[in-house]
């Protein structure tokens, strides 16, 4: 597909390095002219400088042919003009990131009336995220399939755990089939396990459930998961507001600090059931004033990657709580992985894997099937979505008939919305989409599961 | 530095080279001749090097612009030694200083030979001869990216190393599809070309050798009178085919865009086209005495001119025995050159209008000291880094040039020979004037200036940068 980008900021370059690897066709507009030139050397892209909000400029890019616009500047208003120019000037489909709140609460209105294809909030989807991660509270990583009915839950294999030494028939045998392992992290290696695989101590697994099945697995294990009931949030910015009134919609109890008395004042003004605190959440005393050894959640959140840094580790120290942690310029993820700070949130990887979820899903309609695709484990496992077409050949064999490809697993079915964790007996129908699980790359289609 | 990426973007070159040098084998199958075991023999061994060489992958793909000049410049010197050997080979020319002149002479779409009987060479070597032109007007890693998927962001320095002009633009996002883009305009246009040429009755040999040698801006005739005994019409075809090849391919791609407003808005175009016409103009008038009707004296102006400008060398007549004031115009046309973007070399039509506007920018700042101007150029404004960038390209084209013409004055020529020698292959054109005039040739230079030469060539070629950035002892420093 022929894609414009506008804006080479965070955001814009990681949707240009993955979109260009994807073998799109991509340009890129910013007003700075260096940073494009860059940017277009580095990804195999084409770069213009010039302000994306004008048609000449977006007219030079080719929106004439270009099937999809991407507007990820700094500014809401600019990103909103880049894209109704896009609509008018080559009817392509658009997209925006829109952070101001007060557009937020009008974005269907403003979505529909300028024929926005998608609009996307960067610190609301942070937020979803975090939230859904602390619904897991033993998941260090959550992602869904089948429009939120499936999960995938990362897990480590702590110390003591039940799961030690056991194989992965044995596990299944215990747990009646609603949960399957379908990847195994240990050190630098991933394997997609058969039944004989044989957990150990700090495996990293990820398993495929229905999210109430996903929480009896937890609790089966021992992992009587803690439901998590209280809060703390150090970092009063949007995303932390967005966050609080999900989770307080979820009856958790939420505790708020920030630095900025005008910031507390307006946090305390739009939620006022919350306990906004205003101080330096890196204080020490603070923390422990505020009762940090009993919150059953930490999300450090502050604009400095290196103060989040601290706070998880520290709270990880003084506390039994699940941490989050924002990385926001990221230049050395194998250092920060080696640290023990629970889960690792990229807000910019997280904007942009919404996006390109999108595009994907844009793309099926032109001719792969792929319906949602993540990236696993530093790109090396896959997890696609796939619906089953009409005469595809894997309909009606029972899977453990097929013959298919080494190092893949099917992980989940979607049966018009019941979920069925598969088995060797269970068999494909039309319309079904299936989870596929991966180290093999480039799937277009169902068919790329057979050998 | 990465030597094993440079490695192995070499061996995946020397096999496109392998597969060039089977076409003259074909040729040699077709006209009987021995020669052509030769080249038989090298597309074995580079084929064999190859496939050998590549059969490690690259540790890292760790490629940045000291790589990209360094890979270029090695690639270049590369192709011209393996496609001397078979000249040598084959026993037709069998110095092998005399050989790699005569491919790199190819190779940079020069044109300038060393060959005082072009017609004694057999069929296959005169093929190969024409046919290095084709190869190296639009550069051979340009045909690399286009053909092979080299994953990575380093095509694109690649492809700036290579491509001529103060700065390489693509023509769509991926360098990938410019790549082939290009190429394809490329062929279908020599295609063209081709079959025009077999109309006006040339054989198909004659045909394609000549069209490789249009297409590449070389210059190299299988005849010893050049173009000078084949009918008008193919001269006037050819004529219109070299200027055609001088102009910026990036004008073809926006008629094929349907942009015809913007193609013949194209600046470069416009001043290239102009600067044509003027010369053509004025050297018709100057040498309106000397054919027999003004109609043959713009005929042959015209083809000169376009030869020269567009820095191919072909020749209809010898005009060295022109007129002083038409002579100084084709020298003074050598250095412009073609459009950037083109198969031409030279200094290039958009470098010399950007230094003539610098010019004129600063008399403004001279006589309005606190003028704040920008240079606008296709109506884009012109950076600071490119004017930079073609200052430097100026002067270190300029201390090239003056250094080779000293060293080659010690062999005690005459100053216009030694002066059109440097000006012809550092420009990539092929005939000068005098001893090296259309009826001349380098062979009157010994050996040492002949390697000079072939320096300029490849500098010229590459424009400049490459060969001083592997020449730098600073690149291959470590760490």
């Amino acid at each position: 597909m022929r894609i414009i980008i506008v804006g080479c900021g965070n955001v814009g370059r990681t949707l240009t390095e993955q979109l260009s690897q994807e073998g799109h066709s991509i340009t890129v507009i910013d007003r700075d002219e260096e940073l494009t030139e860059e940017v277009a050397t580095q990804y195999d892209v084409m770069g213009i400088g010039g302000n994306g909000a004008s048609f000449s400029v977006q007219k030079e890019a080719g929106i004439g042919h270009a099937d999809l616009l991407i507007a990820v500047t700094t500014s809401d208003e600019v990103n909103l003009l880049c894209c109704l120019i896009a609509k008018k000037a080559g009817g392509c489909n658009t997209i925006a990131r829109v952070r101001n709140p007060v557009y937020n609460k009008e974005i269907s209105y403003i979505k529909e009336e300028l024929g926005l294809s998608m609009v996307i909030n960067p610190e609301l989807t942070a937020a979803l995220e975090i939230s859904r991660l602390l619904k897991f509270p033993s998941a260090i990583k959550v992602d869904t399939f089948a429009k939120g009915r499936v999960e995938l839950l990362g897990y480590k294999v702590g110390e003591g755990s039940p799961l030690c030494g056991q194989s992965l028939m044995e596990v299944s045998a215990k747990l009646q089939g609603n949960v399957l392992i379908c990847m195994v992290e240990r050190g630098d290696q991933v394997y997609i396990p058969d039944g004989r695989f044989r957990l150990q101590e700090k495996d990293v697994i990820s398993l495929v459930a229905a999210p109430k099945h996903a929480n009896e697995f937890f609790k089966k294990i021992g992992m009587t998961a803690n439901r998590i009931r209280n809060v703390l949030i150090v970092g009063g910015g949007e995303t932390s507001y967005y966050l609080t009134k999900m989770l307080q919609a979820m009856g958790m109890g939420v505790k708020i600090i920030e630095r900025s008395k005008e910031r507390c004042n307006e946090l305390s003004a739009l939620l006022p059931k919350t306990l906004v605190i205003h101080g330096d959440g890196t204080e020490r005393n603070l923390l422990q004033e505020e009762g940090l050894a009993q919150m059953h959640a930490f999300v450090s959140w502050t604009s400095m990657d290196e103060e989040n840094v601290m706070l998880s580790l520290f709270a990880r120290r003084a506390s039994k709580a699940k941490t989050v942690t924002k990385i926001q310029r990221i230049a050395y993820d194998e250092i920060i992985n080696s640290m023990d700070l629970g889960s690792v949130l990229y807000p910019k990887y997280i904007t942009a894997d919404y996006i390109i979820q999108y595009v994907r899903a844009m793309q099926n309609s032109i001719g792969s099937n792929v319906e949602t695709l993540y990236r696993l484990s530093d790109d090396r496992v896959e997890a696609l979505e796939f619906v089953v077409g009409k005469q595809s050949p894997v309909i009606g064999i029972a899977l453990k008939d097929l013959k298919l490809k080494e190092n893949l697993l099917i992980g989940c079915i979607n049966r018009r919305g019941k979920i069925i964790i598969p088995g060797g007996q269970d068999s494909l129908e039309q319309g079904d989409t299936v989870v596929v699980v991966t180290t093999n790359k480039g799937f277009h289609d169902l068919r790329d599961i057979l050998k | 530095m990465n030597h094993s990426i440079i490695r192995y973007i070499m061996c995946r070159v020397l096999e496109f080279q392998a597969a060039f040098l089977a076409l003259p084998c074909l040729v040699a199958l077709y006209y009987r001749e021995k020669a052509g075991f030769s080249y038989l023999i090298v597309a074995a061994v580079c084929l064999f090097v190859a496939l050998i060489g590549k059969r490690k992958k690259p540790e890292n793909n760790v490629f940045y612009a000291r790589e990209g000049f360094v890979t270029v410049s090695l690639c270049w010197i590369v192709l011209s030694i393996t496609g001397a050997i078979p000249f040598v080979m084959s026993g037709e020319i069998p110095s092998f200083t005399d050989a790699l002149f005569e491919t790199i002479s190819g190779l940079t779409t020069t044109g300038s030979s060393i060959l005082t009987d072009v017609e004694a060479l057999s069929h296959c070597n005169l093929f190969w001869r024409s046919f290095t032109h084709w190869i190296g007007g639009m550069g051979v890693l340009v045909l690399v990216l286009a053909i092979l998927p080299l994953a990575g962001a380093y095509n694109m320095y690649l492809m700036r190393a290579e491509s001529p002009g103060p700065s390489v633009g693509k023509l769509v996002p991926r360098v990938r599809h410019t790549a082939r883009i290009l190429y394809g305009i490329y062929i279908v246009m020599t295609l063209i070309l081709m079959v025009l040429l077999l109309c006006t009755g040339m054989n198909l040999f004659e045909a394609s050798t000549h069209a490789f040698g249009t297409a590449g801006t070389g210059g190299f005739g299988v005849l010893n009178t050049s173009l000078g005994s084949y009918p008008i019409v193919a001269q006037a075809i050819i004529t219109i085919f070299m200027i055609l090849f001088g102009i910026n391919f990036g004008v073809y791609h926006l008629f094929l865009d349907r942009k015809p407003k913007e193609a013949f808005l194209h600046e470069e175009m416009r001043y290239y086209l102009i600067i044509i016409a003027a010369a053509v103009i004025l050297i018709t008038w100057d040498v309106r005495e000397m054919f027999g009707s003004l109609f043959e004296a713009f005929h042959h102006a015209a083809f000169q001119v376009g030869s020269i400008i567009t820095t191919t060398g072909f020749a209809t007549t010898d005009f060295n025995l022109w007129p002083g004031f038409s002579k100084t115009i084709l020298v003074l046309l050598m250095f412009v050159g073609a459009c950037a973007g083109s198969t031409g070399g030279g200094i290039k039509v958009s470098r010399i209008v950007i230094l003539l506007k610098l010019v004129k920018n600063e008399i403004s700042h001279l006589i309005h000291p606190k003028r704040v101007k920008h240079i606008y150029f296709e109506k884009h404004i012109v950076s600071k880094e490119v004017t930079r960038g073609i200052q430097v390209f100026l002067i270190s084209y300029l201390l090239i040039f003056a250094g080779s013409v000293m060293l080659i004055s010690l062999c005690e020529l005459d100053l216009v020979t030694n002066f059109t020698a440097v000006a012809a292959t550092l420009n990539n054109i092929g005939p000068g004037l005098e001893l090296v005039g259309p009826t001349g040739n380098f062979s009157i230079f010994p050996a040492p200036a002949k390697w000079v030469l072939m320096f300029d060539m490849l500098a010229g070629r590459l424009e400049i940068f490459p060969m001083l950035v592997l020449l730098s002892p600073s690149t291959w420093k470590r760490g």
